[in-house]
């Protein structure tokens, strides 16, 4: 791991918001932090950018202007223009007037934006400010990018150019760390760790994450008018899935491959099962 | 004309706001035991239309009804509505806010066991998970006939969204019919019915199978999957990282193979598989040439779409 967290604990008064957390980060590769509100997740990037100093674990981080990093909130200047809010990150990046032009041009058409460059931040839909929050980030080509929740709350077509525009930086070099409440998200990542309560609950690839879901999954057709066929089971479409810890599903429940929002729930009830 | 069992319906609805018309010429119903999901990108007019719905704006042609009739408060009151704000007091307890809405609607219901631990506590105290929780309770709490959630899982973990889903099944079951909105393909997939808006129209309606129908997209396993992602994003391919050495590709097989080979990539296994609900809706929504399978992938020769040169 060439950056990330290690073994970071971070506690704001009594409360512990991370309790030994790594969060791998390395050149070329797409690491996704995935947990619902309050997980940790800010936390975990906040950590990593250098905001938010840690108690325990160490941090290892890019020099500061090698960082692009976009917040869960905002990420742009509201009352300046597409334009000026591109002007302003280069100035503070400080790259060479040469380079300014090509790369905004670039990244205002990757994202949909090149037509409203005269724009106020402020008067952006949702997703074109995230967009934006992102391509800013991006426009100094940093070595590290860290979003915390680009795709909450946006429409799937934009999130497509969100996720394209982030696997692009990652395949020309740069270590890309993304939370998100998404889970399908995390299929797109090499490496994923799964954050609930401040603690992670697995991590690893998406392939060693469903690998290592404990014991087995099944499906349960829903019968009317009852209720869970059994106390670890779910609701997942019409029907419902069942994890046997043991491997011995019940009668009637057919056995199933686990799929990534399975094998959450699965680390969801283990942990709680744990506590 | 109006079927004795929908819920509510819309008939050949349309919206419009000065010059600009957020929805057109649309139908729809929702009928009892039936879970209906609402898909469209930001601004496809789905808000607006659970707003003529519930009877917050009038239609500018066409009309709606809300249990057989035009929407009144007498009818919302058999309606459990949860907005994208959650619609909840931050400086009113739970119990305060569970008072506040029975009465405006004019139902007498004691407090959701399932809410009774916060009981006391100031909503905006609470954690965001929590207050979605009491916003699904107040929401559902006198048993409607009818639910309208609008993006009610947002920010919710994977058990937390099966817990609320197995609430609304519940309803489901019990006959009552319910509209959801979301951006979540996953949770798409747990309604029974999908309607697809895009510029206030609807564009496709059906099961997830009828919507992603026979399309296809071309899946691309490679070691070097930078190379070959870089390729193909530069020659303005729809692609995206689909896991370690696999990239989804909008496009003919033919198509995306020759471009790999042109820049020397040939270690790479190409092969044409079914696409997933969010590759059909992002085709759907964004792309007016989208009629078939596989027919929107550029072609190679010409610069179907302004590309960036990478330096």
């Amino acid at each position: 791991m060439t950056w990330g967290l290690e073994n970071v604990r971070v506690g704001f008064g009594h409360r512990i918001a991370l309790d030994g957390v790594t969060v791998p980060a390395g050149p070329a590769s797409v690491t996704v932090v995935v947990g619902g509100d309050g997980a940790g997740k800010s936390t975990c990037l906040k950590t990593l950018v250098g905001l938010v100093r840690p108690q325990a674990g160490s941090v290892r981080r890019p020099a500061k202007e090698r960082i692009g990093y976009v917040p869960a909130t905002a990420g742009l200047y509201a009352d300046l223009t597409v334009q000026q809010n591109l002007d302003f990150s280069a100035s503070a990046y400080r790259l060479p007037a040469g380079q300014r032009g090509q790369r905004e041009q670039q990244l205002l058409e990757r994202t949909g934006l090149a037509g409203v460059r005269r724009r106020l931040g402020g008067q952006l839909s949702g997703g074109m400010q995230r967009k934006l929050a992102v391509a800013l980030a991006l426009l100094h080509a940093p070595d590290l990018l860290v979003l915390d929740e680009p795709t909450t709350g946006v429409d799937p077509v934009s999130r497509a150019e969100l996720w394209r525009l982030i696997s692009a930086a990652a395949a020309q070099g740069t270590a890309v760390v993304v939370a998100t409440t998404y889970v399908n998200e995390a299929a797109r990542a090499a490496s994923v760790v799964l954050l609930e309560a401040g603690k992670a609950l697995a991590s690893g690839s998406p392939d060693a994450i469903l690998r290592g879901v404990p014991g087995v999954v099944g499906t349960a057709a829903h019968r009317g008018g009852g209720g869970r066929p059994d106390p670890l089971s779910w609701r997942r479409g019409v029907g419902w899935r069942v994890w046997a810890p043991d491997g011995e599903l019940p009668a009637g429940v057919e056995r199933a491959a686990p799929d990534f929002d399975d094998a959450v729930v699965v680390a969801e009830l283990a942990a709680k099962a744990g506590r | 004309m109006t079927p004795v069992d929908a819920l509510a319906e819309a008939a050949t609805v349309e919206r419009r706001f000065g010059s600009f018309t957020a929805v057109q010429a649309v139908d729809l119903s929702v009928v009892a035991g039936e879970v209906v999901g609402l898909l469209g990108a930001n601004g496809a007019g789905k808000t607006t239309l659970i707003r003529l719905l519930l009877g917050l704006l009038r239609p500018s042609e066409g009309s709606v009804r809300l249990f057989g009739s035009p929407p009144s408060v007498a009818g919302r009151r058999r309606v459990g509505y949860l907005p994208q704000t959650l619609g909840l007091y931050a400086d009113l307890t739970v119990a305060q806010n569970w008072s506040f809405t029975t009465a405006a609607f004019g139902i007498r219901a004691a407090l959701p066991a399932s809410i009774g631990t916060w009981r006391n506590d100031l909503v905006g105290a609470l954690p965001l998970g929590t207050q979605r929780e009491v916003a699904f309770a107040v929401a559902l709490g006198h048993r409607p006939e009818l639910l309208v959630l609008d993006e009610p899982t947002s920010g919710v973990g994977p058990l937390g969204r099966a817990r609320l889903w197995e609430q609304i099944r519940q309803a489901a079951d019990g006959g009552a019919g319910a509209l959801v909105t979301t951006h979540n393909m996953e949770e798409a997939q747990e309604c029974d019915r999908l309607v697809v808006m895009a510029d206030g129209r609807v564009v496709v309606s059906g099961t997830v199978t009828d919507i992603i129908g026979d399309r296809m997209v071309t899946e691309v396993r490679c070691a070097d999957w930078a190379s070959a992602f870089t390729v193909l994003d530069r020659e303005g391919f729809e692609v995206q990282a689909a896991g370690q050495g696999v990239l989804r590709v909008t496009g003919q097989a033919a198509d995306v193979q020759k471009a790999l080979a042109t820049c020397g990539i040939e270690e790479a296994a190409v092969s044409t598989v079914g696409a997933n609900l969010e590759e059909a809706f992002v085709a759907i929504v964004s792309g007016p040439a989208v009629s078939g399978p596989a027919v929107s992938g550029p072609a190679v020769s010409g610069p179907a779409v302004s590309g960036p040169a990478v330096a």
